[in-house]
Formats: structure tokens, sequence, C-alpha cells
């Protein structure tokens, strides 16, 4: 039930997202200057934590979407689908940790660099 | 109008049901590559804060970049929107009601289909613009 639940809910994130990033791309029409304008905003930290949420529903819908097939498609499928959820979830969390560090990795560079900064006055 | 269930079993009765229960899967097969290629793009193998009408300008100088987009765009569009119709059928008893979402759900469809389609189809570079620096940042 709560990997029915979770792709639903992980799809629907999805799916809005995806509206949202088709209106923001059309952007592009604008030229360079107001896309990057645009383009500035997912550079805030809170716009990366909110970039990790959608990559980790990503990972979630996707290795889910896989377990649901399997289960469809192989006759043994539905017998081993629940330690399949787990490993759906330890693939989701293998992928996102380096994932979530290389998105976050500016913003620590600019809170290390501002911390050094402010202490080597 | 029959109440479909996309995740369960795949429908018996044939017809638009059965094609739309494979279709989620092929499509979501299709989509596992599409959209782990287009997130370690964006975001991995360069930063977010890079992504600029110049980063666009030089990747959509392959055409086939413009195919990537465009299936990407269609697939995630038709597969999210098929299954959200499966979760209206699941949430909304009243017939008359599902008629009209659903209709709606199918005019937005085509109208976000056809900006996606304009804006990869449409995009020209501007000569000038890659003269600016490549990352906008904040810090």
């Amino acid at each position: 039930m709560w990997a029915w639940l979770l792709h639903r809910v992980t799809g629907i994130g999805i799916l809005l997202f995806l509206l949202i990033h088709i209106v923001d791309v059309s952007l592009l029409g604008f030229g360079p200057a107001v896309y990057n304008d645009g383009i500035r905003l997912f550079d805030f930290w809170i716009a990366r934590l909110l970039s990790l949420a959608l990559i980790a529903a990503v990972l979630f819908h996707a290795f889910n979407g896989i377990r649901i097939m399997l289960i469809d498609f192989l006759s043994k499928g539905a017998h081993y689908q629940k330690v399949m959820f787990y490993i759906v979830l330890a693939l989701a969390v293998v992928c996102f940790v380096p994932t979530a560090f290389i998105v976050l990795k500016p913003v620590f560079v600019a809170f290390f660099h501002g911390f050094v900064t402010a202490h080597t006055k | 109008m029959r109440i479909s269930n996309g995740y369960g079993p795949r429908p018996a009765s044939g017809g638009f049901e059965a094609f739309s229960w494979y279709f989620i899967r092929v499509s979501g097969i299709a989509l596992i590559f599409l959209v782990i290629i287009h997130l370690l793009v964006m975001h991995v193998t360069t930063d977010v804060a890079c992504t600029t009408f110049q980063f666009v300008a030089s990747r959509y100088a392959n055409p086939l970049w413009r195919l990537f987009d465009w299936l990407l765009l269609t697939l995630a569009l038709l597969h999210g929107m098929n299954s959200l119709r499966i979760v209206i059928d699941d949430y909304v008893p009243s017939r008359t009601w599902r008629i009209r979402i659903v209709s709606l759900l199918a005019i937005l469809t085509l109208v976000f289909f056809m900006l996606g389609t304009i804006t990869i189809i449409a995009f020209q570079n501007v000569p000038a613009s890659l003269l600016g620096p490549h990352c906008v940042q904040f810090h």
C-alpha cells in the first residue's frame, strides 16, 4: 500500500512540476536576458532543495515503475513484491545521496566561503 | 465511461483501456532513460546555474537534442496526463464530473503539448548572447 501511495503522490508531484517546467522553459522565446533571469532562481538554496525533492520523487517513481512492470509481467513478480519494494527504496537512496551532494555543493561552497571570509578579517 | 485501473491487472476488455495500460508501461520504460539522462545533464554534469540560454544554444546546435527534448516532453506529458485520468476515475464517482474533468485534462494536454513543441521548434540562437557569462550565480 505504501508503494502504491508513494507512486501516486510522486507521480502527481512530478506532473505538476512538468507543467510548470513547460511554461518556464517557454521563456526561451523571449531571448537570453529574460531566460537567464529565470535560471537565476534555480541557483537559490531553496530552489536547490526543491530540485532535490523532485529528483527523489523521480528516482522512486522510476524504480517503483520497474517493480510494477516486474509484478505485471513475471509469474513470480507478485510473490516478490515486498522484497522488491525494499530494493526500490535502497536503489533510490543510493542514487539520491551522491546527486544531492553534487546539487548542493555550490551552497556548501558559498556557505564556507562566507564563513571563512567572516573569520579571517 | 468505465472506471479504469492502471495499477492493477491489464484491462480484459481490450480496446482503449488495454492500449492505455500498455502505453503507460512502454512510455515508462522510455522515460526512465530520457528523464535520468535529462537530470544528469541539467544537475550533475552541468550545475543548474549554468543551464543558461547559451547552454541551450550549444546543445541545440545538434538537432538530435531537440528530438530528445521533444520525445521527453511528449512522452512525459502523455504518461502523466493519462495516469492522472486513471487517478480521477478512482476518486470522482460522478460520471458527469469525470467526463468534464477528463475533457479539461485533454484540452490542457493539448495546450501544454503545443507550448512545449513551439518552444523546442522555434528556439533560435542570438549570436550576441554568446559573449556573456555562461553561469548565473547569486553568491
